[in-house]
């Protein structure tokens, strides 16, 4: 198939950037997007133009580098990543556009690659459960009922790629900062440090700068591992019992 | 030079623990006073990097993706092993260690392979410490599932994402140690060169991706946990960033490179559709406890089928070779993984192939449909059938899948020592950018295992008896050591820069790629290895005269990062075609034509070869130095092993 | 900074301050809704007038009609910081978006809905609210008490077609708001569970359809018994 691509670029975090319009051909079905756009960075390579940038690991889905903001949609049209979206969701002579992650906490590096540094820091606020190496009981001696290990690791699942913040009208880290909350939330080992986990990481999550959340769902609906927002209303659950009664004046 | 693998004496279950009294310590006030380098963060490197913080030492940790939480370990699905006896099916340390040394056909430490089983029951505890969620049963205690290669149920798993959670475990204790202040976080940033002092190791040179900056850190040790380098095949199951190039950087100034052609390859991966492919995708192992493989009896059936004129589910039951169940009819389609890969390579070859490219077999549920409905069926596979069908847009519940082998992990990496130290002096490796516990074949669920092993359980004890005995006196990065390997590292990208030819950084990885997968694969032949080694040779010098790598430096710059890595796989390359070449025997992964039973199973010379091959690197242009460090079996029995 | 500022800085302390009032807002519409109602008994207004007269005196009345005036104020203070953050939040914008394939429009346009609204309340402020307590109102006389005639006032204003016209829409407004800030408000209080919120849900759409369609209807009725 034949595609005319608008891809946003911009050379630098200082440069204003724009979208510029490419044409590709001979696009099989079979390729996966992210190998489309390889297809025509060999070409702008061959012309001796600067390919295109974004970022990409894996390619099977699960280690969230991949991004993209494709035709008005987080990885595009289907509920997956960017680099799981295959070409047979297009069809020939589709235009589309393609544009890096829009947030202020995701300042654009270079075309359409981001920082996505804050989730890290958001994790670091409190995001983990405060053991050191030895010394920890028998994995055995903590029992935890299967739907309670099933429900943290549903929330588990998030691969942080952003694509929640992306989506949302607000550009909020709700489902991002609460599946974590939630996570350990849930499970009995996160009890200890449960208040401070939650007052320390929504705080961090406000530094950032990203918005609050209206309850549209679109990060639910985007999520290409289907985070539910009802982490977000356990994250709120978490934080109001946290503010309301931790020692923290 | 002779290998000192610093095994301590005595019997195999005290060896450990004996160790662990006779190293050195560094006195929690003075841990302080070093500081610790690690490059990677994936399991081995996220472990070590958060133990030895929680310990006191100053850690820098380094990892080329936007954020420690992507590394390739994230990826792993199927589970990790732990010698937990859970089960109570009769699992035990020893039993973990000898399927472990069996599974890697007699080519690994019977030491290092020890003390890995032994650590494997903390390792879990530490997990579920940290809130990894792993799969329970109704009564609240963890689950176990089985794997290829064991007898026993040992497998400790999260849904099909166990290296996603197991990592992001690490990330997190990692993270912790960011908050504390322990740990300098240091994302998007490349190991360009390691940086030797007085014949140690004292720091690296770095490239800071976004900016291009070269910069110098300056530690007391280093320890790379960068990784596998699959991705010298070009198409791998590998993260399309995993590279080579610190392990490589590392050889080059005097880290000898063990075992370097002993690569694992995949039985079930998604096949290659076209030339655009840029990577493969692993589906479980499990698919083969239900799905049957084969491909049509007669090459002329195939033939029909490549061109579309018939389907698959036409071909009538006489005209299907289950070659698997024909051939090996007590395991079938449960042969371990380099039987099974093997033998589709031979089917194809034939000309039996089944889709476009001709290098694809079937794996085929219908019967297992049939037998146990479909209900049941998407319960134990569905979201490996979504995934399927995601990225080939076929039905696998309607049609047989198609799968092909495709390299995985590599066994091969940094020779290490009992302590994980290489043979440069406070450079350490861990995870899989070593060599040491995997012998020639890794089991199922054992890679998560020995990266958490080596981070969590083994470095955080062994490096204390380096820095014990070495001052805890900083060295600036104005140092002219620091100065000199900046200014070779500044100058390697300037001439990448100033070739200025006409191919592009992917024509000659995939170039390479074709190379290495068709001489050095699934099935080498001392004729085709000498072949390789020439045209790796070719390539190299055509690299070096003809690549077009655009942009500067001073910027984020894909096709500058690609440049520097290719050109240490081609290098790499070579080296693992000699490693190939030099062993006369077939063993787990490496299979030689020349070496095999009647019957075309593997066939090991344990009299000849029953040692590491531990290549040193001598000067740009010359031929590498072979060292061995003999493997002592003072525990098991080398035996053949037989799936028939 | 105390917790309390630090709470009411935060986006959840902010967004459950949105929550809170919206739910008291919702619970004043189904009590306003069952004082208006009187309207339309057809006893020529005297019900209404005296239910009318009895709010205006009861002071625990008073004291709530204030609290709603601060809720509304509060609800439409924080949702102005709310929004203001939030559009800071994404300084550049998406060239091509397709919002309508992962939300509700009116989940999207809160803020829209809420200003017309807001525009909504302040004329009807000012044509019932501020014309009966300041304005001169005719009398009307029941067992010979007198009360202020404000049912004359409200017939009047409903006689007027453009009038009603707008009541009509704006209760269309307000629908949309309530159909999303219902629900909303509970997830925000984290009232979340998997047997209720299905429940939450439809009593929510319910709601934001029956208490509107009612408030219009008063006008409506009221125009055509006039004709």
């Amino acid at each position: 198939m034949n595609l005319t691509l608008k891809i946003w670029r911009q050379k630098n975090s200082a440069d204003k950037g724009a979208l510029k319009e490419y044409k590709i051909s001979n696009i099989s079905e079979d390729m996966s997007f992210l190998e489309m756009l390889d297809v025509l960075n060999e070409e702008l390579s061959e012309k001796g133009e600067d390919p295109v940038h974004f970022d990409h690991d894996c390619r099977e889905g699960i280690c969230g580098m991949c991004s993209l903001y494709i035709d008005g949609k987080p990885h595009g049209p289907q509920q997956t990543t960017t680099c799981q979206l295959h070409m047979r969701s297009f069809k020939d002579g589709d235009v589309i556009t393609i544009e890096p992650w829009r947030a202020k906490s995701f300042p654009v590096l270079k075309d359409l690659v981001v920082d996505r540094s804050s989730f890290d820091r958001i994790i670091q606020a409190g995001g983990y459960v405060s053991v050191n190496t030895g010394g920890v009981p028998d994995a055995n001696e903590i029992p935890i009922s299967k739907s309670i290990a099933d429900l943290a690791m549903d929330a588990a699942q998030c691969i942080g790629c952003g694509a929640c913040v992306a989506a949302c009208k607000n550009a909020s880290a709700m489902l991002f900062t609460s599946a974590k909350i939630s996570q350990l939330a849930l499970l009995p080992q996160g009890q200890v440090e449960r208040k401070i986990r939650a007052e320390k990481m929504v705080a961090q999550m406000d530094a950032e700068g990203f918005g609050a959340c209206t309850n549209t769902g679109a990060c639910e609906a985007e999520c290409p591992k289907g985070i539910s927002i009802t982490n977000i209303a356990r994250m709120n659950r978490e934080y109001f019992s946290a503010i309301a009664s931790s020692d923290n004046v | 030079m002779i290998l000192d693998s610093k095994i301590p004496q005595g019997p195999l279950a005290e060896k450990w623990t004996k160790h662990k009294f006779n190293i050195k310590l560094v006195n929690p006030a003075n841990k302080r006073k070093y500081d610790v380098i690690v490059v990677g963060t994936g399991l081995a490197g996220a472990s070590a990097a958060a133990s030895l913080a929680e310990l006191g030492y100053n850690v820098k940790a380094f990892c080329f993706q936007d954020s420690p939480r992507r590394a390739h370990s994230i990826a792993a699905q199927g589970g990790i092993n732990a010698a937990k006896n859970y089960q109570n099916d009769g699992d035990s340390v020893y039993r973990l260690f000898y399927d472990t040394i069996k599974g890697g056909d007699y080519r690994a430490r019977e030491a290092n392979v020890y003390r890995l089983a032994e650590v494997s029951v903390n390792i879990i505890d530490q997990c579920v410490a940290q809130g990894v969620p792993f799969a329970r049963e109704y009564g609240g205690l963890l689950a176990n599932r089985s794997f290829g290669g064991a007898q026993v149920s040992r497998t400790f798993y999260a849904k099909g994402q166990t290296g996603q959670q197991l990592l992001l475990g690490a990330y997190s204790a990692l993270s912790r140690q960011v908050a504390n202040g322990k740990v300098k976080l240091y994302p998007r940033t490349e190991m360009m060169d390691v940086v030797m002092i007085d014949g140690k190791a004292r720091g690296i040179v770095t490239r800071n991706l976004v900016t291009g900056k070269i910069e110098s850190h300056s530690a007391h040790a280093v320890l790379l946990c960068t990784g596998g380098y699959g991705n010298v095949f070009f198409l791998s199951t590998n993260a399309m960033g995993s590279n080579v190039t610190a392990a490589w950087r590392a050889h080059r100034k005097g880290a000898f490179f063990s075992n370097p052609s002993f690569t694992q390859i995949h039985p079930t991966c998604i096949p290659v559709s076209g030339d655009h492919q840029s990577k493969l995708t692993l589906m479980s192992e499990s698919l083969r406890n239900d799905g049957r493989v084969w491909v049509p009896a007669t090459v002329e059936i195939a033939e029909k089928l490549r061109k579309g004129q018939i389907n698959a589910n036409d071909i009538k039951e006489e005209d299907r070779d289950y070659y698997l169940e024909r051939k090996y009819p007590s395991f079938g389609n449960l042969v371990p993984r380099d039987v099974a890969s093997r033998n589709a390579k031979y089917v194809c070859d034939e000309g039996r192939g089944v889709n476009e490219t001709g290098e694809a077999v079937f794996l085929d549920f219908r019967d297992a449909i049939k037998r146990d409905g479909r209900n049941v069926i998407e319960a134990k596979y569905g979201n490996l059938f979504d995934m399927y069908m995601q990225i080939t847009g076929d039905n696998p519940y309607e049609v047989p899948m198609m799968i092909y082998p495709a390299v995985h992990y590599t066994m091969g990496g940094l020779w290490v020592d009992y302590n994980l130290m290489t043979t440069i002096p406070g450079l350490y490796a861990l995870g899989e950018a070593n060599f040491s516990d995997h012998g020639a074949n890794r089991l199922g669920a054992s890679a998560l295992m020995q990266g958490l092993a080596d981070g969590y359980f083994v470095i955080p004890y062994t490096i204390g008896d380096y820095l014990a005995q070495n001052s805890a006196e900083r060295i600036s990065t104005d140092h002219p050591d620091f100065k000199k390997t900046e200014q070779e590292v500044t100058q390697r990208l300037q001439k990448l820069l100033s070739i200025k030819g006409e191919k592009t950084v992917d024509y000659f990885h995939k170039k390479l790629g074709k190379i290495m997968w068709e001489y050095c694969g699934m099935a080498r032949t001392a004729e085709g290895l000498s072949k390789a080694k020439a045209m790796i040779k070719e390539l190299k010098k055509e690299f070096w005269t003809n690549v077009n790598v655009l942009g500067g430096n001073d910027e984020l710059n894909l096709s500058l990062e690609k440049a520097n890595r290719v050109s240490d796989f081609i290098e790499l390359g070579e080296l693992m075609v000699d490693d190939a070449l030099h062993r006369n025997e077939s063993c787990g992964g490496h299979f030689r034509e020349e070496y095999q039973t009647p019957e075309g199973e593997a066939l090991r010379d344990d009299e000849n070869f029953a040692y590491v091959a531990a290549w040193e690197y001598k000067g740009e242009g010359q031929e590498e130095a072979l060292n061995k460090e003999e493997l002592v079996f003072e525990n098991v029995k080398l035996t053949q092993r037989s799936y028939k | 900074m105390s917790w309390v500022s630090k709470t009411l800085s935060s986006t959840l302390g902010q967004k459950v301050l949105m929550a809170l009032t919206g739910l008291f807002l919702i619970l004043f519409l189904v009590v306003h809704l069952a004082g208006n109602l009187q309207l339309l008994f057809p006893d020529g207004g005297e019900s209404f007038n005296k239910y009318a007269a009895n709010m205006a005196n009861n002071p625990l009345i008073r004291v709530v009609s204030i609290g709603n005036f601060a809720f509304i104020l509060i609800h439409v203070i924080y949702s102005i910081i709310l929004t203001k953050r939030n559009k800071q939040s994404r300084p550049v914008a998406y060239a091509v978006t397709k919002p309508s394939t992962n939300s509700a429009w009116a989940s999207r346009n809160m803020g829209i809905l809420g200003t017309i609204i807001l525009i909504f309340l302040l004329v009807h402020l000012k044509g019932f609210y501020y014309e009966i307590k300041f304005g001169s109102v005719p009398m009307a006389s029941y067992d010979g008490e007198e009360y202020k005639d404000v049912f004359a006032i409200v017939a009047n204003a409903y006689s007027n077609i453009l009038y009603v016209a707008f009541y009509v829409v704006s209760m269309g407004f307000l629908a949309f708001h309530l159909s999303h800030g219902f629900a909303s408000a509970f997830q925000t209080l984290g009232l979340n569970h998997v047997k209720y919120s299905p429940l939450i849900r439809k009593v929510g759409l319910g709601f934001s359809i029956l208490i509107p369609a009612l408030f219009a209807l008063i006008p409506l009725v009221m125009f055509f018994q006039n004709q």
